[in-house]
């Protein structure tokens, strides 16, 4: 006699369950099949509603079973039907329209869209992204002309929301909350790409961003982020995440944690009920991906007609359902745990590929913009065989192992017309050209073809194909590129700031492919380098990177030698009041502060701060009136003076004034490395000014503005930069020298080792010759100033950077006393 | 016998940053990379004692804020020619939790 098998769900897993069921090799079983499913039609291929939202494809496509396939195989269909509870005890299940006995039950209810949980979650406009439903709503909205959708959460699914829905002529915002999108499948290289395509289609994508709440009369209106923007919409797509629908399993008392719990042949806590599909939580793991749901539902068919088959947490691979974005990731996305990883960027065409690699078998698969060879990684992923033997020219996929293991042998196979350098044009034949008509080295080759000028990612390249052509007489040694500024890129300073110039690139991620970083993530060498010259070259843009920093400018303080902190604070131009000094001296009793110690540059610097006290000695300070004073900063540290015309008997100018003058112009800007000036009121000197980055020295003609002066390691006077009877006019030469030095330098060199390089005449003719050019770093200057001129100490000491940034996560002291 | 306990969110360590919690003996640093896995080890390195949890953290190693000592931060090894090993603590993320063996930590030697 049939047995009774009920159903509850009508998407992809139950599909396929009834297809392997009913149709499979396993096929057999004796079933009086019921299938109830909330949706008002049968099983569908959800998938596919993103290129039915698209307008890529109709619904009718997606359909996978019609009325006719149920006539055929004896299902009886209850759809539309809600099932209000399962009666475990009578085994019957029971829907709105009455109740049916099982045999054995399956459920296969899926997951639900998570609404974060906001205010105005529930105003009409928001929607989820998981069933027809949700996609009529999204067009019913997208059909209306000048809408604007918010999609929250730039995961696989919101971003497949919002390039359908700007394939459908809206206005589309991804709001996500991580740093970079898809997080789970991307690391940031390949994440930047993504970004950087979709904003190319014309999405615009705040990653960071924290909803805060949905606003809107009766109907969705606009997003707030915690950031105070307002990002209007007509349509709010969540997108936040999926959650197992386990309503049905907790109200029947099944074993429910995640999901339903379900053991490896897909069976509950009660023998009679299967669970699969996306509500179904194996060895801790639910499935969110059609593969693994697809294998639940060939292992629950196997089991229920009496044959071996059991459930193995699979290997996953996503990929994302975007048309002309080709992304492939599986296995361990980032190197760790004695893992290595090979990554190749190839920036002219946009191509991110990275191999984790864990005892010479890859462990895990990133690609991006180049997709061709995922199949053949995955299936090594998969099979687990070793790549000892491939591994140098693994990352060349299959094209790559065939041409032999030499890679000079791949480039010495290569045509004359094959491309080298993408930036510029240049083929293989122009190049080798070039070195039979006497070109030895990069640089040459550089000169006479311009390959690897540009980005430099094809440096290795070039060396390549000039050792093929020269052979023996290639000098290996000779023609070593300039080496990178750390092993994570062979570029150097300069080539590094042209290219985040020349390509606008405004972020870390960015720099990092579009310059071929052959780490994921830098180090902490180029790291802070990079954070420095994209905040000097996009103030208003770009949003310092507190990660990137040294310690002491992560901490506003200096650390010493015992983890503890110095504290200085500014004295404008070496002058104090009694108020300040008695504020400083509260503070240095008050937080037992054991050395003060008065330094070269005029103010007081308070020695054995501990961490924890930082932002409480700040409030203190800064509630006298005294800010930070960047004794830290690769930035203006101090401007010193002596008391000049107002009490020296020899003195000829405001020096103190003018000192004040240009401190507070000057503070809290960034520099490539530490910047101190001083002006001394008469040729006495007596704020040394001659041996400062920037020294004037007052005369009765005016003031004499000398640079890249040094009292460190070596010791170099100032060289004259111009003589101005005008104070204002002095003051602009010396912030112009400083903007030129901030825009050229490289970081962590002194003024006077770049004025060294680039010689006084260059810096001459663009800050004194051509007052134009002045006027215009003066500017620059002044812009980036808007931005950075503020005290960091303030910002820090604000209340809810305490539990932030300052306290410890958690004190365990206690408990460990036990 | 472990006796895991709440330390906090993911998200109270930025990533590519870190975190300290006290014990009676000493601070536990606790790092959270780029790709958002949660490593626990003293808060000490081993060349002149300088406090990893104020480093740059890049890939899976954080650079000594002193003196530039590039410590693993999974086998708590000084990277590269340097000497010298940092004690790591058992760590869990679940759920978007951090969590820390209790027991072990209280084994610890007072430093």
């Amino acid at each position: 006699m049939a047995k009774n098998l009920v159903i509850i769900g009508a998407g992809m897993a139950s599909g396929r369950f009834l297809e392997e069921l009913l149709d499979g090799e396993g096929a057999g079983g004796d079933w009086n099949v019921t299938l109830f499913g909330a949706e008002p039609h049968g099983n569908y291929n959800r998938i596919m509603l993103s290129p039915v939202l698209a307008g890529e494809i109709d619904f009718a496509e997606t359909v996978t079973h019609d009325a006719d396939w149920y006539r055929a195989h004896g299902v009886t269909c209850r759809f539309g039907e809600t099932v209000t509870h399962i009666d475990r005890a009578g085994r019957r299940v029971i829907g709105a329209r009455g109740a049916v006995p099982y045999d054995r039950l399956v459920i296969a209810t899926g997951s639900s869209s998570v609404r974060i949980p906001i205010q105005g979650n529930d105003l009409p406009g928001v929607v989820g992204f998981r069933d027809l439903s949700d996609v009529e709503a999204m067009l019913e909205v997208a059909r209306r002309p000048g809408t604007r959708a918010v999609v929250i959460g730039g995961g696989l699914l919101g971003l497949e929301a919002a390039a359908a829905l700007r394939a459908r002529g809206m206005e589309v915002r991804v709001l996500h909350l991580m740093g970079h999108l898809m997080e789970r499948q991307l690391d940031a290289s390949a994440a930047y790409l993504l970004q950087k395509e979709l904003e190319g289609r014309g999405i615009r994508v705040q990653c960071n961003a924290h909803s805060q709440a949905i606003l809107g009369k009766g109907r969705v209106e606009a997003v707030l982020t915690e950031d105070g923007a307002l990002h209007p919409a007509d349509l709010v797509v969540m997108a936040a995440g999926i959650r197992p629908e386990t309503r049905l399993a907790v109200d029947a008392g099944l074993r429910v944690e995640r999901g339903i719990v379900v053991d490896d042949r897909m069976q509950t806590s009660d023998p009679a009920i299967l669970a699969l599909g996306e509500c179904a939580e194996h060895d801790g793991v639910s499935y969110g991906l059609v593969a693994p749901l697809y294998d639940m539902a060939r292992v629950a068919a196997r089991a229920l007609n009496g044959e071996a088959a059991a459930f193995a947490a699979p290997v996953i691979s996503t990929r994302l359902k975007v048309s002309g974005v080709d992304l492939f990731s599986a296995g361990e996305i980032e190197a760790g745990d004695g893992a290595e990883e090979i990554v190749f960027r190839d920036p002219a065409w946009g191509v991110y590929k990275k191999l984790v690699l864990r005892d010479d078998r890859i462990a895990g698969i990133l690609m991006y913009g180049d997709v061709a060879d995922s199949a053949w990684f995955f299936e090594k992923l998969k099979s687990g065989e070793s790549i000892a033997e491939m591994r140098d020219v693994l990352i060349l996929g299959p094209a790559g192992h065939g041409a032999g293991i030499d890679p000079l042998a791949a480039v010495a196979a290569m045509p004359a017309e094959a491309e080298i350098c993408g930036c510029n044009g240049v083929c293989k034949g122009e190049i080798v050209a070039a070195i039979e008509a006497g070109a030895s080295d990069p640089a040459a080759i550089r000169a006479a073809t311009g390959a690897s000028g540009s980005c430099g990612g094809c440096a290795g390249l070039v060396e390549q194909v000039l050792a093929v052509t020269l052979g023996d007489q290639y000098d290996a040694a000779a023609a070593v590129a300039p080496a990178g500024i750390c092993p994570c890129t062979d570029l150097g300073h300069d080539e590094i700031r042209r290219i985040i110039r020349a390509r606008e690139l405004k972020s870390i991620p960015a720099v990092m492919q579009e310059a071929g970083w052959k780490t994921s993530c830098g180090c902490h060498i180029c790291r802070p380098a990079l954070n420095y010259y994209l905040m000097a070259e996009w103030p208003l843009e770009y949003r310092d990177d507190p990660q990137s920093r040294f310690v002491n400018e992560r901490n506003h303080a200096n650390i010493q030698k015992d983890g503890t902190y110095s504290v200085v604070p500014r004295m404008w131009g070496g002058i104090t009041t009694p108020a300040e000094l008695r504020a400083i001296a509260d503070a240095a009793e008050k937080y037992d502060v054991p050395t003060i110690h008065v330094t070269g540059g005029q103010r007081i610097d308070l020695l054995g701060v501990r961490r924890e006290d930082l932002p409480d000695i700040w409030a203190d300070l800064n509630a006298a009136g005294l800010v930070s004073g960047h004794a830290y900063a690769k930035g203006l540290r101090t401007v010193k003076t002596c008391v000049g015309a107002n009490y020296c008997r020899f003195g000829t100018q405001d020096s103190t004034g003018l000192g004040i003058r240009l401190e507070k112009i000057l503070w809290g800007s960034w520099t490539p490395h530490k910047v101190k000036l001083a002006v001394s009121g008469c040729p006495r000197n007596c704020a040394e000014a001659t041996c400062k980055d920037v020294g004037i020295v007052c005369t009765e003609a005016g003031y004499e503005i000398g640079v890249a002066g040094a009292a460190g390691m070596e010791v170099k006077k100032t060289e004259p930069l111009a003589k101005t009877a005008d104070e204002q006019e002095a003051i602009d030469l010396a912030v112009a020298f400083i903007q030129l030095y901030r825009e050229n330098a490289r970081y962590g060199e002194r003024p006077h080792k770049w004025v060294g390089r680039v010689g006084m005449d260059w810096v001459r003719a663009r800050v004194v010759d051509d007052a134009e050019n002045r006027a215009a770093l003066v500017a620059r200057f002044e812009l980036s100033q808007s931005v950075y001129r503020t005290d960091p100490w303030a910002e820090q000491a604000r209340p809810e950077m305490r539990p932030r940034k300052w306290a410890p996560l958690a004190d365990l002291t206690m408990e460990a006393a036990q | 016998m472990t006796d895991w306990i709440d330390i906090a969110a993911l998200d109270d360590i930025p990533p590519r940053g870190a975190r300290v919690v006290q014990t009676a003996a000493g601070c536990v640093a606790l790092f959270r990379t780029h790709d958002d896995r949660v490593f626990a080890l003293d808060d000490r390195c081993p060349h002149k004692g300088g406090p990893l949890s104020e480093g740059i953290v890049h890939g899976t190693a954080v650079t000594c804020p002193l003196h530039n000592r590039v410590i693993d931060l999974a086998s708590g090894e000084a990277q590269g020619a340097d000497q010298g090993r940092v004690a790591t603590h058992a760590v869990r993320l679940e759920a978007g939790r951090i969590l820390l063996d209790a027991r072990a930590l209280k084994a610890r030697p007072a430093a």
